[in-house]
């Protein structure tokens, strides 16, 4: 283990290395300055208190699904789900809301209630896929999937159709809920509730607690390690199935409230922004280790809304964050192949 | 819709299959081999911008088709060789590669978004094509359909029939077994995992350069299909022929969507494009649930005839997967 460690920081600084070589290759190959373009990713990110804000909001989010997700990989499960789970959640959040804002309950019990809410939506919308794999036989990577498509549609007809804005339905989603239905924000033009953040810290904690120090977490991973074993040991195996997934499914749906309570104070087409993929890439990187995530995930989010400048200062199509973090989530997974194959034999967890 | 609309509203979704048709059968030969390719929705995003990039740039299509096969079999060789040889999880260097290679064709796509490209023409066969009825159906498509109703029947007969299938679905489902009759398992896994990545890179190209002519980014409409590929793969229990018959129900109720739009006033039309996909999960649960252990116990309690009228059904129905699929193998 001694020898094993400078080793695996190497290779990681390796996979750093050259997925920065491939990016780079990637806007030479289009004909972009190069030196500019990440000039600009880092400007955009932390260039001014505005940006450093973006990336605090858009990281609340992003840590929320990646501890979620650290739970059902502890499991052995994929819950590629966790897209329609953040919908899901936003919809409850938004119905909530909906139903309460001309109540005259006070303003902080409604925006609790409607946060409840989304938790309980991404909650079911994950128990659904792990329903399906626990009862009916299908693989949750596919019964995810066809669930997000459930949800996304779902969530375009509500907009389209029922909750549409009165007069016209658009693309910009429903009417905004007054200012009183806002959660909190740091100033009055900034995006950043305080409460999201600290709701996203003591989740990671939360997981990180849950995994390291409980019974509960100490049989998740069992059954994640193997199954079949911890089910003869007297693990109730699929109970821990469906609880992680549950559990994913309630930080999913957090995830998608704080964006319809705090972001976009509204329900719109692209609610989910695709944070629950995202999340998947942090959660892997990590190598499904609570204890990495919050700095892994602040890097992504950074990169993220570092990229948004590219198509307006250099003409450049802002999915070059993306292809940043799938090269070097690509290339993370390949040097952990490497020193388990060539150097050492450490089994995968 | 008088007749002659209906059969070229059906003419068009034979057309529309052939790209899914490629991307089914190519991923069910990968998968058959024991390798879930999982970068499906990467690989038709990244081939139908790198097929049309070239088509662009050399003015030739079949340059274009080239290109195609020989992104999607580099894109399938990754997954080979991290999931073969470095013995990483399929799944997740499958999932990166999705949304690796869908970023890089926004990416490198964006300069020639919206640019007029060739296409490939129709080629009506001689006679044929005037033959009532099966003309218009068949005999007045592209090429590239004409090879996607062969394809069913070769990987068919290639997988069924052959020696070199019966290894091929050898490996993907006793590969201890193949090994002992002499199969170099990993060799032919990695050897049919980019031949089913070739094949499936065919499915870009076809969509850029025919079906969806043109690369538009984000909003190609092209986005999801992949995931949709893997779904009906499974649905098609790893057989062609079985397969295909998903990809024409994908896409006949794909066109149904669209022909029902103006029926259906209130449902916006973002709501019926995505209308196949809660069938497919539903279908995915009729194809599995008879694998699972409450299913018989339910049955077993149920009088006679009823128990073996859903049994059949559930037998016909179902779609057990090769059984190493997803697993490396490794000589002891």
């Amino acid at each position: 283990m001694r020898k094993a460690r400078p080793l695996s920081a190497l290779l990681q600084l390796a996979a750093v290395v050259v997925a920065l070589a491939l990016t780079t290759a990637v806007l030479v190959v289009t004909k972009a300055p190069p030196f500019q373009a990440y000039k600009n990713i880092v400007l955009g990110a932390v260039g001014s208190w505005d940006e450093i804000s973006n990336v605090l909001v858009s990281w609340v989010p992003l840590l929320l699904v990646t501890a979620g997700l650290i739970l059902t990989f502890t499991v052995g499960l994929w819950n590629i789900g966790i897209e329609g789970q953040i919908i899901l959640g936003a919809i409850f959040t938004t119905w909530a809301l909906r139903l309460l804002q001309s109540s005259g309950m006070h303003p902080a019990f409604i925006i609790t209630a409607s946060i409840l809410a989304g938790m309980v939506g991404g909650a079911l919308w994950a128990v659904l896929a792990g329903a399906l794999k626990a009862f009916g036989g299908v693989n949750e990577i596919f019964g995810g999937l066809g669930l997000n498509f459930v949800a996304t549609a779902l969530n375009l007809w509500l907009i389209f159709g029922p909750w549409k804005r009165p007069g016209v339905a658009s693309m910009s989603g429903t009417m905004p809920f007054p200012r009183a239905l806002w959660l909190p924000t740091l100033t009055a033009q900034s995006r950043l509730s305080p409460s999201a953040l600290i709701i996203a810290i003591v989740a990671i904690l939360v997981v990180y607690f849950l995994i390291r120090g409980t019974y509960f977490g100490l049989r998740l991973k069992a059954v994640g390690r193997n199954a079949n074993a911890a089910y003869l040991l007297g693990v109730p195996t699929w109970q821990y199935m469906m609880a992680s997934f549950a559990l994913c499914g309630v930080f999913a749906g957090l995830a998608g409230a704080i964006q319809v309570t705090s972001v976009y104070n509204r329900l719109i087409p692209a609610i989910s922004s695709g944070y629950g993929y995202m999340g998947l890439m942090v959660a892997m990187i990590v190598n499904y280790q609570a204890a990495l995530a919050a700095p892994v995930a602040l890097f992504f989010a950074a990169l993220n809304v570092g990229s948004i400048q590219l198509p307006i200062v250099l003409k450049l199509d802002s999915s070059l964050a993306g292809v940043l973090q799938g090269s070097l989530v690509l290339l993370v997974i390949l040097g952990q192949g490497v020193r388990q194959r060539f150097f050492g034999k450490e089994r995968p967890s | 819709m008088s007749p002659d609309l209906l059969l070229v509203g059906l003419a068009g979704v034979l057309t529309a299959a052939s790209p899914v048709l490629f991307g089914v059968i190519g991923e069910t030969i990968s998968e058959r081999a024991g390798v879930i390719n999982l970068s499906m929705n990467g690989t038709i995003l990244l081939t139908a911008m790198g097929g049309f990039a070239i088509a662009l740039a050399t003015g030739n299509v079949a340059l274009g088709f080239l290109g195609g096969m020989l992104i999607g079999g580099l894109v399938a060789l990754v997954v080979a060789f991290a999931s073969i040889t470095l013995r990483q999880s399929q799944v997740a260097v499958g999932f990166v590669l999705a949304l690796l290679c869908r970023d890089l064709s926004y990416f490198l796509g964006n300069p020639i978004m919206g640019s007029a490209g060739p296409r490939l023409g129709i080629l009506p066969i001689p006679f044929l094509r005037d033959v009532p009825v099966l003309g218009v159906l068949f005999f007045r498509q592209d090429v590239m359909t004409y090879i996607s109703f062969l394809l069913i029947a070769l990987a068919w007969l290639f997988i069924f029939r052959t020696r070199p299938g019966l290894m091929l679905r050898g490996i993907g489902e006793r590969p201890a077994a193949a090994y002992v009759r002499g199969a170099d398992v990993n060799r032919l896994r990695y050897l049919y995992t980019v031949v089913g990545g070739a094949i499936a890179g065919l499915a870009g190209p076809i969509y850029s350069l025919s079906v969806k002519a043109g690369w538009k980014g984000t909003i190609t409409g092209l986005d999801g299909i992949g995931w949709i590929v893997l779904a009906i793969t499974i649905f098609g229990g790893w057989n062609p022929f079985r397969a295909a018959f998903g990809a024409y129900l994908f896409s006949l109720l794909q066109w149904l969507g669209i022909v029902l739009q103006p029926a259906l006033p209130g449902v916006p039309s973002q709501v019926l494009q995505v209308a196949p996909f809660p069938l497919m999960i539903l279908t995915l649960l009729l194809v599995n649930i008879g694998n699972a252990e409450w299913v018989e116990r339910t049955l077993a309690r149920l009088p006679g005839p009823a128990r073996r009228a859903i049994a059949r059904t559930l037998r016909a129905l179902n779609a057990t997967p090769p059984s190493a699929m997803g697993t490396p193998f490794e000589k002891e």
